[in-house]
């Protein structure tokens, strides 16, 4: 009997080390709780982490790494030549997820791609609005509702997509979150059960892992999609495990409780990289951080005191003080890692005297402004109220003083687009889709006047150059305006170009293959854990 | 004894409804707009805001709003958050056995030690036992929550490894909540292993949960007894012989209990107010950060229900302090 006992120990034994050796399991310390698994209906990263990026696939996708849109669902593509229609030709055989709530029954196919666009598209589609307040926030906030004519299906693999005008960046506005592909199978299954807000809430895909469970605030569980179009991923489970607070991240980190993690403290990146078991990654963000002045405004309507206040500014000090070294001075409006960034461009360099020169040239004494500091914290911003203050003293220098001001975020933000509004405005973007349009039209188009141009700033020959590249499908031609446009901005002086943030992700040295999203994002395709 | 009863419960009623106007009140007074928040940087045109507007109904009248809240109340309808879409009772009750479980093991964790150390302090009074004690009555009292949780984290997670950083069990146990109430729960799974892991995961949390009603409780014990120890039964009690063991335990710590209680009773805020922060560093699912984030993201939903649930539960916990004190003290009933 002993023996039998010992026996059924050591099996017991084994198995379990066995099960360990073999099953690998990769735990992300994630910064947050997702608001659900349906990435249309929301906006923040955690969320897109949490659904999109394991779970979904799109027709488009960014290569890992980079911006570059590569094919997704979608084999390849042809746009015609009046730019107006897209037609898709779609990947055959991919497989969606086989859960316990849901078993497909056939491939993925041209009615999941209307499916996934036509009920954030159609109003009356019957799952427009099957959660409440379901707003479809990117769908509209990309202007797909006036820019798609119709979605048609031309055979089972073949989608068209018909605009009402050509729109260069429209491919890779696929290849964002809320564009993912939804199973219409699940999708109809639910509906038929009455349990249409499950989509939200059990998601299933064709992406990298399938969802397993969530315990809210606490973990996400998914495990490798064994059917993946992409060849199945090398770990064998992925776990979110939710952890708020950085210090605390950086703590499970150290202790091995976990594999990888974002958004450290920047005052802890040097400890983490003297880790000897850790290693941490980093890059520039796909952001900036501005200062946006009111060019409608007197005497903010005159470039050369724009100017003159650009020179004043002392970045340097910024740097160090408000990013603590992870972050890189800005000298355009669009950054670094982005294509057609104009390198040529020459910031204004940081001259005390010869801002009071100009100020004075340009007939202005005794200046008295404001200066908004974002009551938040954003990763092209880690702490406005600093960097205002900072500011204040280098205006100061050059005799112009300063009074900071604030509001709650919601005022804030509505606030600073009125156009006549006093003072100048710490702001800032994150790129969704790799695109300089997503940039330059949004944050300095004409359109944008008394919206998200905090600048309320329109300028003809900018205008005419960003709108002229809207409609060109070639990127090399695309970029020679951009970079021409970027000319003009530094010229005109819109805002104070303050800093790109540096991106760090600190993780456990046995991870390996991890890229670096510039969008921000966290996907773990193609990750393994070394032996 | 029914009486009493009746009569603390109807005065629920006025209460709960005053409650509602508050909690109502309260988020809607804080500036900031739900909608623009859910926009951020990339901000919306003026006619999206409008159909968001009417989507959500804050187009109506503050007191249409109102009476709506109100109709769904009664009928058991908490309202569904603008942020998760999901229905607020059903987030609150997933979320709510976490905090119970640790709020709970906190108060146990303060009386077990509380009472006996002040009751010691009290006998002891004035010897150097008695100043240590309220000494670290003093500091625990004082205890900035958050810097002593990363503290313990950093001692006995980071460098001594003896208790894992944050969560409520280790992640290679994985079962479906029965009760919720992960000790319970990791029992009912039968995977060797899981109890003591969701044992360790407990100690740290508890602890830093329980060190500021641990040292009221402490003090109230002391100062109580004292009181009593100086009454003429106890003298009396002495007098006549009885060992100093029953003169403490059954004559004076019996009638010092009764303040005892009703400052447990009116602990349970504080542990409330206590597991938004101890809940935020230890990454524990519960209602505190819960609520916090809803503030932040101004989820009018999820604040008014969530306040509303958590005061009904501190006024039930009252009810039966009440009721507990009536129990104790006779005199109260009348």
């Amino acid at each position: 009997m002993k023996t039998k006992t010992t026996f059924a120990a050591a099996l017991l034994a084994a198995t379990v080390l066995s099960g360990a050796a073999s099953a690998k399991t990769l735990v992300y310390c994630s910064e947050g709780s997702p608001e659900g698994f349906d990435p249309a209906l929301y906006t923040a990263g955690t969320t897109f982490d949490a659904s999109s990026k394991p779970v979904y696939n799109r027709l488009v996708q960014f290569e890992p790494g980079t911006t570059k849109t590569v094919p997704g669902l979608a084999e390849s593509w042809e746009v015609s030549d009046d730019g107006l229609e897209v037609t898709f030709k779609l990947r055959e055989g991919v497989k969606f997820h086989t859960t316990d709530f849901f078993t497909p029954s056939r491939d993925f196919n041209a009615d999941d791609v209307l499916f996934s666009f036509n009920r954030q598209y159609s109003k009356d589609h019957p799952y427009n609005a099957y959660v409440e307040g379901a707003s479809w926030e990117y769908f509209n906030g990309m202007s797909m509702p006036d820019l798609i004519k119709s979605i048609d299906k031309v055979d089972d693999y073949t989608v068209k997509f018909v605009l009402n005008r050509p729109e260069a960046p429209f491919i890779a506005n696929l290849a964002m979150d809320f564009a993912s592909i939804f199973s219409k199978e699940y999708a109809d299954q639910l509906a038929e059960a009455g349990t249409m807000s499950d989509l939200n809430q059990k998601p299933v895909g064709t992406g990298p892992f399938q969802f397993v469970a969530y315990q809210p605030d606490a973990v996400i569980r998914y495990k490798a999609h064994p059917d993946y179009w992409n060849g199945k991923q090398p770990i064998d489970d992925l776990v979110f495990a939710i952890t708020t607070e950085a210090s605390v991240r950086q703590q499970k980190l150290i202790a091995g409780e976990c594999h990888i993690t974002p958004y450290p403290n920047p005052a802890d990146i040097e400890s983490l990289k003297a880790n000897d078991a850790l290693k941490v990654d980093e890059q520039e963000g796909l952001n900036v951080g501005y200062l946006a002045y009111n060019t409608k405004v007197a005497p903010f309507d005159n470039a050369k005191v724009r100017k003159a206040l650009n020179s004043a500014i002392n970045k340097e000090a910024i740097l160090d003080a408000v990013f603590q070294g992870a972050g890189q001075a800005a000298k355009n409006p669009i950054p670094p890692t982005m294509w057609s960034y104009n390198n040529a461009v020459e910031d204004d360099a940081y001259d005390p005297e010869a801002s009071k020169k100009m100020l004075e040239e340009a007939g202005v004494t005794d200046l008295s402004m404001k200066i908004w500091a974002m009551p938040v914290q954003r990763p092209y911003n880690p702490n406005a109220r600093r960097m205002a203050e900072l500011i204040q003293e280098d205006f100061s220098k050059v005799g112009v003083n300063v009074e900071i001001v604030s509001f709650e975020w919601g005022e804030y933000l509505e606030r600073s687009k009125e156009e006549d509004r006093d003072g100048a405005v710490l702001l800032g973007w994150t790129g969704d889709n790799g695109d300089p349009d997503n940039f330059l039209a949004v944050l300095l188009g004409c359109d944008g006047v008394g919206g998200s141009n905090r600048a309320q700033w329109c300028n003809e020959e900018f205008e005419g150059l960003i709108q002229k590249a809207k409609t060109l499908s070639s990127q090399d031609e695309r970029a020679k305006l951009y970079e021409e446009a970027q000319v003009v901005f530094k010229r005109e002086a819109p805002w104070a170009t303050i800093a790109h943030s540096v991106v760090h992700m600190p993780m456990r040295k046995e991870v390996t293959g991890y890229k670096m999203d510039p969008l921000g994002g966290h996907a773990f395709e193609g990750v393994d854990l070394a032996e | 004894m029914l009486r009493f009863f009746l009569s603390r419960l109807a005065l629920l009623i006025p209460t709960f409804i005053g409650v509602s106007i508050v909690a109502f009140a309260f988020i809607r007074l804080l500036p900031g707009d739900p909608i623009m928040l859910l926009a951020g940087e990339r901000g919306m045109s003026e006619e999206r805001y409008q159909q968001l507007q009417s989507l959500y109904g804050f187009d109506q009248p503050l007191f249409v709003q109102y009476f709506h809240y109100m109709t769904d109340l009664l009928q058991g309808d908490f309202g569904t958050s603008i942020v998760t879409k999901r229905p607020v009772l059903q987030e609150f009750l997933t979320l709510f056995p976490a905090t119970l479980e640790l709020s709970l093991s906190a108060i146990i964790l303060a009386i077990a030690i509380g009472v006996p150390v002040g009751v010691i302090a009290a006998v002891k009074r004035g010897s150097w036992l008695d100043q240590t004690v309220m000494g670290a009555a003093l500091v625990g009292y004082s205890m900035p929550i958050f810097w002593w949780g990363l503290l313990l984290i950093i001692l006995f997670s980071g460098i001594l490894g003896w208790t894992p950083v944050s969560g409520r069990i280790s992640l290679l146990y994985f079962f479906p909540p029965v009760t919720g109430f992960m000790l319970i729960d990791s029992l009912l799974s039968g995977q060797p292993g899981a109890f003591k892991s969701a044992v360790s995961h407990l100690i740290l949390p508890t602890i830093v949960l329980a060190t500021i009603p641990l040292a009221v409780i402490a003090r109230q014990t002391r100062s109580a007894m004292l009181e009593v120890l100086g009454e003429d039964y106890v003298r009396t009690a002495r007098s006549k012989g009885l060992p100093p063991r029953r003169v403490i335990g059954l004559h004076a710590l019996r009638n010092a209990l009764i303040p005892v209680v009703t400052t447990i009773g009116l602990q349970v805020g504080v542990l409330l107010a206590g597991a938004i922060l101890t809940e935020t560093i230890f990454s524990w699912p519960g209602i505190g950060k819960w609520m916090v984030d809803s503030v932040f993201k101004r989820d009018y939903a999820v604040v008014q229900g969530g306040l509303l649930l958590i005061a009904a539960i501190i006024m039930i916990v009252n009810l039966i302090v009440d009721v507990l004190y009536g129990l104790i003290n006779p005199r109260i009933r009348h």
